[in-house]
């Protein structure tokens, strides 16, 4: 493991401004989508466009891209037992 | 005295130069961050949670002697019951074998002089006393009678004081977070060097694995205890079906934390058990690395089986197919441990001291335990047994025949390193023989009493149930008189035991080349780890 | 009182263990801001205390995770009567918060960046800039409850109780979840707060940038949070 921070020496400030025009214009196209009437379709785009800003949020904001591989794996860890958790509670609901 | 500060001699000169002796008054104890200091810091409190609790179950037992209400009535009952179950688990079990012997060996194991984050350590043990005192308070107020489960709509709706004892666990649980943000750190990253993940003791794989499950499932319980709160404060309604709420929700959500909570009550005791056998068997582990992918995978699996509580509940059929088969999975990697312990002993050279015979309880307790777990598992018996004195049964074979056994025989592993003393063997072997006899006196008739019909948390019951009661009861004054002897004898060998060496039991982790007690800062250098922690090879055997 | 902990290098690099009584910052970036007193330490290890910061956080994502999970249940269960909760929301507020909020990440995140590069006096603004734009969504949801208010929207509220069963519960949620969310950003305020002003004494520098980054970390999952309750509460009518 490094003991120093391989952060954001690497990441050139243009690049953080590039993830933030592309998470404003995410934004934008996810209220587009509410406005274009995608009736039950439309849940689950907003919840793609959502994950895809919240992956650029951690790889570049919270630097995860450059990182330790460590934080990675732990970080998919977490999310895969949230999903697990999800997943058993709709084996109730989904059933009932 | 004739010692010199710091020489690493056999016997240490304990008043100069250890860790308890190092600073004096009791500001620098609450003002310490050593995790020697911590460790006992929680080892007094937790003591003392853990026999108040234990008064409040012989109380339990004392009203259930006979049938009809004799000292208490039925919502009396209910608030000694509730207390019992929220002080055993929230300030003694699931603490007892992380906080103190997790804090005070974790660094000496894998050669470090601390944990990452000493602060946030001693943090964490304010939190468990604050939490502690919540606690106390609610008995104050004339406690509640929800159960420890707190279930909604009841914990919603009664009149009984819910805010204190609610908010303790919700306290008590930043506690046991912060105590495994710090051991998943350290363990990360204060290893000494050479000591690579599968060459560390199996009690810090264990302590590692539950300290996942500490921070992925007691933030869920957290937020739903809050949840509690704001419903009797807003009225927010978030389980109350007359605001479209489920309760089954609620249940949902708090046993994502409470199943995997058992097993941060029982990895780190199967941890201590994994350290006993091989050396009082001189014989190193068998399966090493099962052994620690076990963990990790009890730890996994262990989260996803909680449902197995709600099988009556109300829950849709395919849940409880699906969740009945993931608890028959989690018996598995329970079961290699088993398995790894006794093809230990196998040839080993057995010595039978007090630390071996608490180990060897376990595995007959808590595969008892573990077997009726399976039992519960399956839906059908499960239909006829939940709720009655058979889950009560259950629960303390695995719970305290299993978490809370390990946390005495971590004492009794460890009291001479920890201070220097050793206490007086005989005596802790008879100790541990009326803890024996009365534990199984105690809690086997409950599982007959409960498949007879006995249903859990009624203080009354018909007279034909009586005898498995006596009995019962009469097994609790036995287990008592063990357990204070027990610990009336280390009380005893804190201040009288003659004085112990370095290594008295032939151990081979680290914690066995420091002195007894160990100096403040445990290694001055690096220590060497090219012996590995469970080597005995060079030993001389008889054939 | 002396403490010891080894910044310790598991790989072997050939750090040896600190017996001196040195303290480590391995332990920054908690929400309960412990005062990191200065000081000269010899073990500095940024990425100890890098996964504690992210061991804290996943402890956040769980206790927001299970809210969520409340909320995809009863989504589930009351799809029609969320829809129409959903749709006395206001869309532009909430869409202008997010922007504030994705904006205020930015700056963050630039603070650190910048900071690093020796830019003091700039990543300073960038917190300040960072503090505003949270004041900012902090003003907007105010006004966003203000106005529930006054429609007699809250929970317990008679007019709450006569709607439907869906509705109750998704307004519940709604104060639950928005107003947990936004004692994470008062909270996230707090910290930056102290963070500027330990940049301001030299205790954050470009040789130490710990403690920033994991504020930066904290705040960077409040926008998180926020990017999953935007298109959940108002975007579902």
């Amino acid at each position: 493991m490094d003991a120093h921070d391989a952060g954001s020496h690497h990441v050139p400030l243009k690049l953080y401004f590039m993830v933030w025009i592309s998470l404003v214009v995410l934004t934008g196209v996810t209220v587009g989508a509410y406005y274009a009437d995608l009736q039950h379709m439309a849940i689950f785009a907003a919840l793609l466009i959502a994950t895809v800003k919240v992956s650029l949020v951690l790889l570049y904001f919270m630097h995860i891209r450059y990182e330790n591989k460590i934080f990675t794996v732990m970080i998919l860890a977490v999310l895969a037992t949230y999903g697990i958790f999800i997943a058993l509670t709709f084996a109730d609901y989904f059933y009932r | 005295m004739g010692q010199p500060i710091g020489a690493s001699s056999a016997i240490a000169s304990p008043e100069t130069s250890d860790y308890f002796h190092a600073k004096k008054g009791i500001l620098s104890w609450l003002t310490t961050t050593d995790h020697k200091r911590i460790g006992i810091l929680y080892l007094g409190s937790i003591l003392f949670f853990f026999l108040f609790a234990v008064g409040l179950g012989v109380m339990i037992r004392l009203e259930l002697f006979s049938p009809g209400e004799q000292f208490v009535d039925s919502q009396g009952y209910n608030r000694i019951l509730t207390l019992h179950g929220i002080t055993m688990i929230f300030l003694f079990i699931i603490p007892s074998v992380p906080a103190v012997f997790g804090n005070f060996f974790l660094p000496i194991l894998i050669g470090a002089n601390d944990v990452v984050f000493p602060r946030l350590n001693l943090a964490s043990w304010y939190f468990y006393i604050f939490g502690g005192l919540l606690a106390l308070g609610s008995v104050s107020l004339g406690g509640v009678d929800t159960g420890w489960t707190f279930y909604v709509p009841y914990s919603s709706d009664t009149a009984d004081n819910v805010y204190l004892p609610v908010f303790a666990a919700f306290i008590l649980g930043w506690s046991s977070i912060l105590t495994g943000l710090n051991f998943i750190a350290t363990v990360h990253r204060l290893r000494a060097p050479k000591m690579t993940w599968f060459k560390m003791p199996l009690f810090v794989w264990s302590l590692y694995a539950t300290s996942w499950i500490q921070i992925l499932a007691t933030p869920v319980v957290g937020i739903t205890l809050l949840l509690i709160l704001l419903e009797r404060v807003l009225g927010v309604g978030i389980f109350d079906p007359a605001k479209g709420g489920d309760p089954i929700l609620y249940q949902h959500l708090f046993w994502i934390y409470s199943h995997p909570a058992v097993y941060i009550m029982v990895l780190p005791a199967m941890g201590v058990v994994s350290e006993i056998i091989p050396v009082f068997c001189r014989k190193t582990i068998f399966g090493y690395k099962f052994i620690a992918l076990s963990s990790l995978a009890i730890a996994g699996l262990g989260s996803l089986v909680w449902a197995h509580h709600m099988f009556t509940s109300g829950m849709a059929d395919t849940a409880r197919v699906i969740f009945s088969l993931l608890t028959f999975l989690v018996a598995i990697p329970s079961g290699v441990k088993v398995f790894n312990w006794l093809a230990t002993m196998y040839k080993g050279s057995i010595k039978l001291d007090t630390p071996f015979l608490f180990a060897l309880a376990f595995i007959f307790l808590f595969s008892v335990g573990g077997f009726t777990g399976l039992i519960q598992g399956a839906l059908s018996t499960d239909i006829h047994i939940h709720d009655t004195a058979f889950i009560v049964a259950h629960f303390h074979y695995t719970m305290f025949g299993g978490g809370g056994l390990m946390f005495l025989a971590a004492l009794h592993y460890w009291f001479p390193k920890m201070f220097g003393r050793m206490y007086k063997k005989a005596v802790a072997k008879v100790a541990f023989l009326f803890f024996f006899v009365g534990f199984n006196c105690l809690y086997f008739p409950l599982f007959l009493a409960g498949m007879a019909g006995m249903p859990r948390r009624y203080a009354d019951y018909p007279v034909e149930y009586t005898v498995y009661h006596r009995f019962s009861t009469v097994g609790s004054w036995i287990m008592v008189t063990g357990i204070l002897l027990m610990l009336g004898n280390l009380v005893y060998a804190f201040f009288k035991g003659r004085r112990a060496e370095k290594n008295p039991w032939g151990g081979a982790t680290l914690e066995w080349t420091v002195p007894s007690p160990p100096p403040t800062h445990q290694f001055a250098t690096d220590p060497d780890v090219s012996r590995g922690p469970y080597d005995y090879s060079d030993e001389v055997k008889d054939e | 009182m002396s403490e010891s902990i080894a910044g310790n290098d598991p790989a072997g690099n050939g750090a040896a263990l600190s017996a001196a009584g040195e303290v480590s910052h391995g332990m920054q970036g908690q929400k309960n801001h412990e005062g990191h007193h200065g000081g000269h330490e010899e073990h500095y290890d940024p990425v100890a205390g890098k996964i504690g910061m992210w061991l804290f956080l996943f402890t956040e994502v769980l206790l927001f995770g299970a809210l969520f999970i409340v909320f995809a249940v009863y989504l589930f269960e009351f799809t029609w009567q969320f829809r129409q909760g959903s749709s006395e929301l206001n869309i532009p507020m909430g869409a202008t918060n997010t922007l504030i909020l994705l904006t205020s990440s930015l700056t963050m995140a630039l603070s650190i960046a910048l900071l690093e590069r020796g830019r003091k006096a700039l990543a300073t603004k960038m917190l300040n800039a960072t503090l505003a734009f949270a004041g900012a969504f902090l003003v907007i949801k105010a006004f966003e409850w203000g106005a529930k208010f006054e429609h007699h929207i809250y929970p317990g509220s008679e007019h709450l109780l006569e709607k439907t069963k869906g509705e109750i519960v998704f307004f519940g949620l709604y104060f639950v979840m928005t107003g947990l969310h936004a004692l994470h950003v008062i909270i996230g305020m707090g910290v930056i707060l102290f963070a500027k002003r330990k940049m301001a004494r030299g205790e954050i520098n470009p040789e130490r940038v710990l403690f920033l980054e994991n504020t930066g970390l904290y705040w960077h999952l409040v926008d998180l949070v926020w990017i999953y309750l935007f298109p959940l509460f108002y975007l579902i009518g």
